[in-house]
């Protein structure tokens, strides 16, 4: 018998660690033969603490929100009582777990089975066996014809296709060339690159060294950025421990093909994500795109030619080349073959990391997989491809999840990145958030990008202010125009998207605010204003011991009162008043 | 070009105050002297051995790293991880991304303005708290979330963001008293 608990990010977060000293406490305690066994993200972000009983027959039994209290009762239970406890597991053998019906799990295979920090478990589960094929059997030619037929394109947004890159490095002239793994992951609100670099860091590695092999490389580099310090421990783990296996190093296999992976960490950029930019920040300078021709492949790191790919990308490369080509491209839709893995998060009930096949609808992404909408509020809008990417409507949840489909709504398919937003989630204040992020992060080489997000963003903000004028949209829509046109780098060439595709389907929200001065979500602190309804209040007082303004005042049992000079709006009392009474409203 | 006021010398013996760190920062200069392109690489360094860039040592650097003082202040200028001013004992970084923000990230930021009475990117006059926003933490589906050396928390509520910091208030307070 086998216990497996989930230390990603997340799990740590909610409280895996306790989870794991008091499971080794009742092992000491009862004296068990029992091995517990570490592994990263399974995806099912939302119930996390996560912990897997895996019995003699290999039948995994799968907890969630599980804490130490819990664990007790798993132990007495199951473990001892040989029964499961109906009331937090969530996947049995008969008992499918809606969360995981209709995902395909392909650069996710590993995550939340294997041990990240164990090279061995990683090779038990068919890992570097693809790599040794292809250094002792394979032509550099005949990788990069397996992966055309793959029909794998680039995962870190634009959707390129990876067999093209690697062709066009591997037939620069050079002897030094270079690969790059980008897990510099800047979408707010994106976690499937860390995800991945912590629950299977060898796949990476092995998917970067299997590109090296292909492009003539024999030095690859991973760009994390810094605010992922479990992935940068667990990838640097992972290379000296391939290194000390002589899988990665000098003569790999003995095929004469040598090969080194370092980390290099990011230093909080998102523009860093691009990819010349990124060159620029891996070279000690000021990360700012330039102008491209010449891409990387033609001249990147140091001038010399270099591949470039996201993390998701490198890491389907293995299983493409164990399955074949072939077995990658009968999945998903004829012109986006394979999986995409989405970050789901958001006003959503079920969130986490799914991988599903290319083509499956976005409703049935949100509503079988994710649950549908936290709380049983009314959905509104979906955002795709986070700065870079748009909101998507109710009437448009049939599209199906591919890059050109997507790209048709006015978003774009991204890295993976799928918030959900509710009927309380209001849309100009989203386009404003996502203006305010591109507007401090873009770089200031162009003028458009520059100036032109400051102003679209002054605009949005004087709406959210209840201070918008008749033909502000039109301006918008005509800024963002020159923004797009005038712009160097995929950053200011698509940071006008959020604002425009809200503007496409959520017009009604934006005339609210400018015309009625009202915000229909109730968001918008400058239009809307909480009170106490004094027939209703009984004076309890909870919502002043929760006011950070300390601006709610009334004598015990009776009638309370707002200041609203002092109030900050944020919403603290609403949620408190008992439901009993409801007695805050707002309007 | 060399100056003659001694000001690099006043510089040097001001730094080197600290022996502890000065030789992590000599060990570090060894380790990329001569190797091009790693100023992004030494800055982090400099930031690991005194939590931020003090003025004196990026001087410092310039001038026994032969680049110019304009190229380091231009680069740590533009990252934000770098640092220009001291962190305090806990460096607190509140997650403003998307599904953050949507979960209702801005009131505990409200919250935990008032209670510190900071804004972000300042610290208190206490030096025990740092407030700073970034934007995703990697962990959405606890949103919102905030990262106190390196550890997460999440899903907040002002409330519950409050206790974790007075919770660590109260610790410190604590310690403090048993030393003395
Ligand atoms: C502003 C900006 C940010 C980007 N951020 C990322 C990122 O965080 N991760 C990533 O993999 N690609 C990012 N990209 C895309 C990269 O430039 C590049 O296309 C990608 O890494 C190529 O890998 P792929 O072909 O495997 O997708 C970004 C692009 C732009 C314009
Ligand atoms: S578009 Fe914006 S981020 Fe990109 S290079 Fe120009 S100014 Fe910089
Ligand atoms: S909205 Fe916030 S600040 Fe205003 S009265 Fe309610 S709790 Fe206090
Ligand atoms: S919580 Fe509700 S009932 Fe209680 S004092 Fe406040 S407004 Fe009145
Ligand atoms: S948006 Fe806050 S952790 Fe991702």
């Amino acid at each position: 018998m086998k216990i497996r608990i989930g230390l990603g990010s997340c799990g740590i977060a909610a409280g895996a660690l306790k989870v794991k000293e008091s499971v080794e406490a009742e092992i000491q305690k009862r004296g068990l033969d029992i091995e517990v066994k570490d592994t990263g993200c399974i995806g099912m972000c939302h119930a996390e603490p996560l912990l897997d009983v895996i019995d003699d027959q290999e039948r995994v039994f799968t907890y969630g929100y599980v804490t130490p209290e819990v664990v007790l009762k798993i132990f007495d239970e199951h473990i001892t009582g040989q029964s499961p406890v109906e009331q937090y597991l969530l996947a049995a053998p008969e008992k499918d777990y809606c969360f995981m019906a209709g995902q395909k799990r392909v650069a996710l295979r590993n995550c939340g089975v294997i041990n990240p920090e164990n090279l061995q478990d990683y090779i038990e589960h068919e890992g570097y066996q693809a790599l040794k094929r292809v250094v002792t059997e394979m032509t550099p030619e005949e990788v990069i014809s397996e992966i055309k037929e793959s029909g794998l394109r680039g995962r870190g947004g634009a959707g390129f296709p990876t067999w093209f890159k690697w062709d066009a490095a591997r037939k620069t002239p050079g002897d030094i060339k270079y690969i790059i793994c980008n897990a510099d992951e800047g979408d707010p609100g994106a976690f499937m690159d860390r995800s991945l670099l912590e629950g299977d860091p060898h796949s990476v590695l092995e998917g970067m060294a299997i590109a090296g092999y292909a492009v003539g490389a024999k030095e690859g580099f991973i760009y994390c950025r810094a605010e992922y310090p479990l992935a940068i421990k667990r990838a640097e783990m992972a290379i000296k421990q391939a290194e000390e296996r002589g899988i990665l190093g000098k003569n790999i296999f003995g095929s004469g093909f040598d090969f080194e992976i370092s980390i290099k960490q990011g230093a909080g950029a998102f523009v860093c994500g691009e990819e010349t930019a990124l060159i620029a920040s891996l070279e000690g300078e000021r990360g700012m795109p330039r102008l491209k021709p010449p891409f990387p492949a033609q001249s990147g790191y140091w001038g010399k030619p270099t591949n470039i790919n996201n993390v998701e990308t490198y890491a389907n490369v293995p299983w493409i080349l164990a399955n074949g080509g072939k077995a990658f491209s009968a999945m998903g839709t004829e012109k986006s073959p394979g999986t995409k893995v989405f970050a789901l998060a958001g006003k959503i009930k079920r969130g986490g990391l799914v991988e599903v096949p290319m083509g499956l609808s976005l409703r049935e992404v949100i509503f079988n997989i994710g649950g549908g909408i936290k709380g049983d509020k009314q959905f509104k809008a979906v955002q795709l491809g986070g700065p870079s990417g748009g909101c998507i409507p109710e009437e448009l949840l049939d599209t199906p999840v591919d890059y050109d489909s997507i790209n048709q709504t006015g978003a774009i398919m991204g890295s993976g990145g799928m918030v959900v937003m509710d009927e309380t989630t209001c849309m100009v204040d989203v386009a404003r958030f996502f203006l305010e992020f591109t507007q401090s992060e873009s770089c200031g080489k162009c003028v458009q990008c520059r100036i032109g997000t400051k102003r679209m963003l002054e605009i949005l903000e004087r709406i959210c202010n209840g201070e918008g004028q008749e033909g502000d949209t039109e301006l918008l829509q005509e800024i963002a125009l020159k923004v797009k046109e005038g712009s160097l780098c995929g950053l200011g060439q698509s940071a006008p998207n959020p604002v425009l595709t809200t503007i496409r389907y959520f017009r009604d929200e934006y005339e609210a605010h400018i015309k009625d001065k009202k915000c229909p979500a109730k968001q918008c602190k400058s239009l809307i204003t909480f009170r106490i309804d004094p027939e209703k209040c009984r004076g309890c007082g909870t919502c002043a011991s929760k006011c950070p303004a300390k601006c709610i005042t009334g004598e015990k049992k009776k009638p309370h009162v707002i200041n609203q000079e002092l109030c900050l709006k944020c919403g603290s009392c609403f949620e408190a008043c008992p439901s009993k009474y409801q007695a805050v409203t707002v309007e | 070009m060399s100056c003659t006021c001694q000001c690099n010398k006043q510089q040097e013996n001001d730094i080197k105050k600290d022996a502890s760190s000065w030789q992590s920062l000599q060990e570090l200069l060894e380790q990329y002297r001569g190797k091009k392109g790693s100023l992004v690489a030494i800055l982090q360094g400099v930031q690991a051995i005194y939590g931020y860039l003090p003025q004196q040592v990026m001087d410092y650097i310039a001038s026994t790293m032969k680049i110019k003082p304009a190229k380091i202040y231009g680069v740590a200028t533009f990252y934000t991880q770098f640092r220009l001013q001291p962190v305090g004992k806990y460096h607190i970084l509140l997650c403003q991304g998307t599904a953050c923000h949507v979960n209702g990230s801005e009131r505990i930021l409200t919250a935990i303005c008032e209670e510190l009475n900071i804004k972000p990117n300042e610290t208190t006059s206490d030096r025990l708290f740092t407030l700073d926003c970034v934007a995703c933490l990697g962990c959405c589906s606890l949103a919102p979330v905030m990262m106190i050396n390196e550890q997460a928390y999440g899903p907040l509520t002002p409330d519950k963001a409050l206790k974790i910091i007075r919770d660590l208030a109260a610790s410190e307070q604590q310690a403090c008293e048993g030393g003395k």
